[in-house]
């Protein structure tokens, strides 16, 4: 069974004390809808949805608020045991901000509730009426060959799901949502059922076109299960097992996925879709790093698998502002180095008229999104986040709750079947103010200006359970070193290069302090991460010749821990002061206020906008980060 | 697996099923346990299935009496 579908991986992995969250939830007072819907927003199995959904069921008879949850009533109707899936419906309702309340009259009872004036359904004062019929249900008389009875036998099924309309709609002002059938795989004559009149696939593929006719033109809803079951594949979706043993409509292990479906449906009836597609760039727009690999350096070329991955990602996203989703950037990167590829690059889809919000800078991006739904005048729920790069995720996940935040496979082959699937955008219609929206906030938009940081950092710094280990250069990393020095220019103090034999050099040399810098957290080891040189000036002083760091970790305190690492071997070496100088090339205007930042003193500047800044050792206190300190390879430290 | 190893798997099954903890004993059976009606048991069986990669028939989910009976299936799976 495909994983992506059947375990939600769009969804981050369920928290793994869920039962016990839960379970403290329960003694707490007050509204616990916010606290219910991030315990759903993880993948949650079966077995955690019916705990979560027999939770809320026990709020709701203690008459505890479910706020800020918006309660929805959905009826059920179906000729299958559902029981299994309602406590799904209502757990997966959660995750997309509905109360959900089920209203289930009794089984196989489908054409008795929709006719009866006064039926459970019709008197259930519900807001949908969710049809969850499959093919059993309804009379697909075969008729091999015969084009004529066919026909009838297709306007017969689909009149009487008309009739089961009508019923509803002249006893009730419930929305009426449809399925479509998903085909059963057993074929009788082989690939000739799918052509030949009379046989259950072309009965069925009929009743699905004159379904989707129906319903376009009577404003109802399509719930294409027909489409989901093709998806995750029509032999995995039936399971004869369990329709034997109890008529259960599926497999057990899609019901999460059916759930989730139902819940998207119910709230893009509520109006809560998100409308807004948050786009990072390196790595996700396209591949690579614009500030450190150049406007030539990055990867969107056709027929390169990895620059077509990227440009699959430009074209959803382009397909996506054609149906009407606002378009915009969040990138850590100098803001013309990030607007360069849209204005220059030959290859790329994407343009700066297609984004209504550029946010390019080195704030954390849950200020940046923050500011983005601003200047949007939109709600946070309203936006979805997509971004390679694991700790950004988590940190907006943590910070803003509210943003979508789709979970992305490591190779970037897979990011839009991943964003796809997770049906952020899911509409029950489509109208043709629809296409003008874009447009629309595109004319509004501003460059939003960026004001306070949101939401607590260092508590999130802490729970990525950071490892940071120091080692003078050698001969293992020496490679690594070499490419850091050569490669990295925004975070990079002096852009000093230096060939494989002169860091061998440094590395040699006692009177050279040298850091190579690693870091680890909870998604993994990010390598080796900075780089720093320290060559001996005057007596008692240390010359910062080069200090370099891969942006992959900015925000991270790096720089303040290799402070203190620089600042505990200097007070060990007799030296009483440091000396540190920026000098500003094209790309590195990130770095400009690095020393000032770690409370060095301006010394000089000349014209060329160069600046050297010193630093008291004695005295100096830099506040520790929150990761743990490893040392390593001091054979002679120095 | 051995016995200890299918009682430990199984008691970890049972508190993702079940909302209380359940201590899983040979002689345990629905009657002991709080929401263990039908349908339970059915998405109970699901889950073992899955948890040790083997499928029941129907006959055999219905006629399980308790814990005992359900573990010898399973060692005879395995």
């Amino acid at each position: 069974m495909n994983s992506l579908y059947a375990q939600l991986q769009w969804l981050p992995r369920a928290q793994l004390d869920f039962s016990s969250k839960l379970k403290a939830l329960a003694s707490e007072t007050g509204p616990v809808g916010a606290e219910l819907r991030s315990l759903a927003l993880g993948a949650l199995d079966l077995n955690q949805l019916t705990k979560l959904a027999k939770f809320i069921a026990n709020a709701r008879s203690q008459k505890r608020s479910l706020s800020p949850l918006v309660p929805f009533r959905l009826a059920v109707l179906s000729n299958s045991t559902i029981d299994m899936i309602v406590p799904a419906l209502i757990a997966s309702a959660a995750r997309h901000g509905i109360d959900l309340q089920v209203i289930q009259p009794s089984y196989d009872q489908v054409a008795q509730e929709a006719l009866t004036p006064d039926s459970t359904v019709n008197s259930s004062n519900s807001d949908a009426v969710l049809f969850a019929l499959d093919y059993r249900a309804l009379p697909l008389k075969l008729s091999l060959g015969d084009q004529e009875a066919a026909q009838a036998t297709v306007q017969g099924t689909v009149g009487y799901l008309q009739a089961l309309r009508t019923g509803i709609k002249s006893n009730s002002n419930s929305v009426c949502i449809f399925q479509s059938l998903a085909s059963p795989v057993e074929p009788l004559f082989g690939s000739l059922d799918r052509a030949l009149p009379g046989t259950l696939r072309s009965l069925i593929d009929a009743v699905n076109r004159e379904l989707t006719v129906m319903v376009l033109e009577s404003g109802d809803v399509l719930f294409d299960v027909a489409g989901l079951a093709e998806t995750v594949g029509l032999a995995d979706w039936h399971d004869l097992h369990l329709w034997n043993m109890g008529k259960f409509p599926f497999s057990d292990e899609l019901i999460p996925l059916y759930a989730d479906h139902v819940a998207r449906i119910v709230a893009a009836i509520r109006g809560k879709s998100a409308k807004v597609l948050v786009l990072d760039l390196d790595n996700t727009v396209w591949g690579g790093v614009i500030g450190d690999d150049g406007l030539e350096g990055i990867n969107i070329a056709q027929g390169d698998a990895r620059g077509e991955a990227h440009l699959a990602v430009q074209r959803l996203a382009l397909d996506l502002r054609k149906r009407g989703i606002v378009l915009a950037v969040s990138s850590k990167n100098t803001d013309e180095v990030a607007r360069e590829p849209f204005q220059k690059h030959p290859e790329m889809l994407l343009k700066l008229d297609h984004i209504a919000v550029f946010q390019a800078n080195w704030n954390d991006k849950a200020t940046n999104l923050q500011a983005i739904a601003n200047e949007l005048s939109l709600g946070l729920d309203s936006l979805v986040f997509l971004d390679d790069n694991p700790v950004e995720r988590g940190l907006v996940r943590q910070m803003l709750p509210q943003v979508a935040v789709p979970e992305l496979p490591d190779d970037a082959a897979g990011y839009v079947r991943y964003l796809a699937a997770a049906g952020y955008f899911e509409a029950v219609t489509f109208a043709s103010e629809d296409l003008k929206r874009a447009g629309f906030y595109q004319d509004n938009a501003r460059r939003a200006t960026l004001q306070k940081q949101v939401g607590n950092l260092d508590a999130y710094l802490a729970s990525l359970d950071m490892t940071i280990t120091f080692q003078p250069f050698d001969a293992t990393g020496r490679a690594r070193i070499v490419q850091l020095i050569n490669k990295s220019n925004q975070y990079n103090l002096t852009t000093r290069r230096y060939t494989d034999p002169e860091v061998a050099e440094v590395e040699n040399d006692p009177h050279v302090f040298t850091r190579q810098i690693r870091l680890a957290d909870i998604f993994g080891d990010n390598g080796m991460v900075s780089v720093v040189i320290c060559r001996p000036a005057d007596a008692g002083v240390w010359q910062i010749d080069t200090w370099l760091m891969s942006c992959r970790v900015l925000g991270r305190k790096v720089e303040h821990m290799v402070l203190r690492e620089i600042l505990e071997h200097a007070r060990a070496n007799g030296i009483h002061k440091l000396v540190g100088v920026y000098k500003p090339t094209e790309r590195n205007k990130l770095v400009v206020d690095h020393y000032p930042k770690l409370g060095f003193d301006l010394v000089m500047k000349d014209e060329t906008g160069l600046t050297s800044w010193e630093l008291m050792v004695e005295g100096a206190e830099i506040e520790a980060a929150p990761m743990k300190v490893v040392s390593q390879g001091f054979v002679n430290a120095g | 697996m051995d016995e200890p190893q299918i009682y430990t798997r199984l008691d970890e099954i049972f508190r993702d099923v079940f909302d209380d903890d359940v201590r899983v004993t040979r002689e345990l059976s629905a009657k002991d346990v709080d929401g263990w009606d039908s349908l339970t048991h059915i998405r109970l069986m699901l889950t073992i299935e899955k948890a040790f990669k083997i499928k029941f028939s129907t006959s055999e989910i219905g006629k399980m009496e308790n814990v005992n009976d359900l573990v010898s299936l399973i060692k005879a799976r395995g």
